[in-house]
């Protein structure tokens, strides 16, 4: 079985002021389909620009990375847009919604982006709200929503495009601590049923805990748990 | 993703921020509406001028006989040289004349019964009535056998038949020119007042020969009304009119002054040219307060994109191409324009009837200015909503997440 992420001593510096920031000194990692990984580390270790670039956010400096067997670090902008729209699912700390859309049109923007007919995709979203319990919400503004439920919907267009990957940075971090159980109860629900691939970023150590494997970010470098 | 979708998008997003989207397209409204206004008050300037012109009879060519000047005392016309009816004759030979007439004049007094009334004769052929585009209000002209024969008819200008018959009708009856007995042929329908503020109806016309002979006795013209048989025909029938007079009177090379040739086609152009600046001039000022207002879409597009900076990067996130965020952008300030246009026909339109009733100018909206003002304003929308568009567009995805 190929691997679904390759990345082979991946680096990336930046400029902050007058501070030459060296975010990742030579990463390298590999996710198997229908894995859940999870990516732990003090603030600061680079957490946030590892994610960035496993989700074609952003290029490296230097190192290889595959997606798919396929090297990505060459592929121009509109190439990098269809990888995040056709391989990747994000959740984000902040939840990441649209402001002022319904959650059915949040749900809907990826699918409209990769050109998917307007019933269609109305159906296929509205299925998927209907799955993760909001079939009530479909019309609610994503500010009318609560923590827990805005986290949902982002979940939910998070799986819309049938994604290869699940990249989740923090999907607890905004949330009390009973909500963050329930939605990473429902990753780990999602990984086991449906074979989703997993890569969760995060700095809390019981929920990093329910990852089948754990992997530790320390000073640009990746360590291995087990 | 198709552009039905982009436009839902882009209209979504303007109904979002209602009151800044109508206040950003009132800009558009304004300018489109004014270049409209401004373009209809040329065009009608300019259409007042091309009717004047038409009625002055801008094919027409004058010739009139120049001035002497002895001791430096410069003599009125037709000192120098006297122009004759055999001088027009020469001329209605030439090529491209489709009317001569020949004039000569004399201030008279006019008596009928009772009254009189002092008025300017004009001996006249019945070319006279194609030249000046006159026609009659009541009866005949006379005919080139009352020409031929030097016969006492007459016809009356507008006024001198009202100061003269009032209600009567004058057809048939005899007037008194200074000692002549003249029959009435015929009436001159009303002309008004010339450009220059002259009554034009207070006239009195008579065969020419009639008026050389038995009333000023001399055989001169005071002048000879050329017409061409088309504007562009005018520049060169003038250079043959001076080349026939010059070698008919022996003037020789290099004498100036010895007779006079009006041209009207000049004055024509010349004053349809000004009225096209004038046009142009008023279109462009009011094209600056479009400018204005595609500025203030652009500043508005600028703030949106600001705002809406986490929303870009969201959508790429999800997989938007940076034509996709492009043309979400660029539509909605394009439907800002649009609108803006649309509405802005109907406020340039409503403007130019109002000032047409109530300022009295001549007022003519165009479909062509109306199609300029609008594609015009729609350019503004396009040119200034390309810079924020590409803006957004360009924003790197990482950037865009990040931003607070």
């Amino acid at each position: 079985m190929s691997a679904v992420i390759h990345m082979q001593d991946i680096r990336k510096a930046y400029a902050r002021g007058d501070l030459h920031v060296e975010a990742l000194r030579g990463v390298s990692l590999e996710v198997q389909p229908g894995e859940f990984v999870a990516i732990t580390g003090p603030s600061g270790s680079g957490k946030s620009t590892l994610m960035n670039i496993l989700g074609c956010l952003d290029r490296p400096d230097a190192g290889i990375y595959q997606l798919n067997g396929e090297d990505i670090t060459r592929l121009g902008s509109d190439a990098l847009a269809q990888a995040r729209n056709r391989t990747f699912g994000f959740v984000f700390q902040n939840f990441g919604l649209l402001p002022r859309t319904s959650a059915l049109e949040n749900v809907e923007t990826p699918l409209l982006y990769a050109g998917v007919a307007r019933q269609e995709r109305r159906r296929r979203a509205g299925d998927l709200l209907q799955k993760l319990g909001l079939g009530d919400r479909i019309g609610h503004l994503s500010n009318q929503l609560s923590g827990g439920q805005q986290q949902r919907v982002a979940i939910a267009r998070a799986l819309v495009n049938n994604p290869t990957v699940l990249l989740a940075d923090e999907p607890t971090g905004n949330l009390d601590s009973a909500t963050g159980a329930e939605i990473v109860n429902l990753l780990e629900q999602l990984n086991r049923d449906e074979g989703l691939t997993i890569v969760l970023i995060t700095h809390e150590a019981e929920v990093a805990a329910r990852a089948r494997r754990g992997m530790m970010l320390h000073d640009g470098r990746l360590e291995s748990q087990t | 993703m198709s552009m039905w979708e982009c436009l839902r998008l882009a209209l979504r997003a303007l109904r979002r921020n209602r009151t800044r989207a109508v206040l950003t397209t009132l800009g558009i409204v304004i300018g489109v509406g004014s270049v409209i206004a401004m373009m209809a008050i040329g065009t009608g300037a300019r259409e007042r001028i091309a009717e004047q012109l038409e009625q002055m009879g801008t094919n027409n060519i004058v010739v009139r006989a120049g001035s002497a000047v002895r001791s430096g005392v410069r003599a009125g016309a037709g000192t120098a040289i006297r122009l004759t009816t055999s001088d027009a004759v020469a001329i209605s030979e030439l090529p491209q004349v489709s009317a001569v007439a020949p004039m000569a004049r004399q201030n008279v007094q006019l008596r009928y019964r009772g009254t009189n009334w002092a008025t300017r004769l004009e001996g006249v052929t019945p070319d006279y009535l194609v030249v000046r585009r006159w026609t009659l209000a009541s009866g005949d002209f006379f005919t080139d056998w009352h020409v031929a024969n030097a016969a006492q008819v007459c016809v009356l200008g507008y006024t001198v038949a009202r100061e003269l018959f009032g209600v009567t009708d004058p057809l048939g009856e005899t007037v008194i020119i200074g000692r002549l007995p003249c029959r009435v042929l015929g009436v001159l329908s009303e002309k008004g007042a010339s450009s220059w503020g002259r009554d034009q109806d207070d006239i009195l016309l008579a065969p020419l020969s009639m008026v050389q002979r038995k009333i000023r006795g001399k055989p001169y013209l005071h002048n000879i009304v050329v017409q061409t048989s088309s504007r562009e025909a005018t520049k060169q029938l003038d250079l043959d009119i001076r080349q026939l007079l010059r070698r008919r009177h022996r003037i020789e090379q290099g004498q100036t002054g010895a007779f006079r040739i009006h041209n009207r086609t000049e004055i024509a152009e010349a004053s349809e040219q000004s009225a096209n600046v004038f046009t142009w001039l008023l279109g462009s000022i009011a094209a600056v307060s479009l400018l204005v207002g595609g500025i203030g879409i652009m500043n508005m597009m600028l703030v949106s994109v600001t705002e809406r900076t986490r929303e870009i990067g969201i959508r790429m996130a999800l997989g938007a191409r940076q034509r996709d965020i492009l043309a979400q952008f660029l539509l909605e300030a394009i439907l800002l324009s649009g609108a803006g246009g649309i509405f802005g026909v109907a406020m340039g339109v409503v403007s130019a009837s109002l000032l047409a009733r109530f300022s009295g100018l001549p007022v003519t909206v165009t479909a062509g200015a109306v199609g300029i003002a609008f594609v015009f304003g729609l350019l503004v929308g396009v040119f200034f909503g390309l810079h924020p568009a590409r803006r957004a567009a360009r924003l790197q995805p990482v950037d865009a997440l990040r931003y607070e």
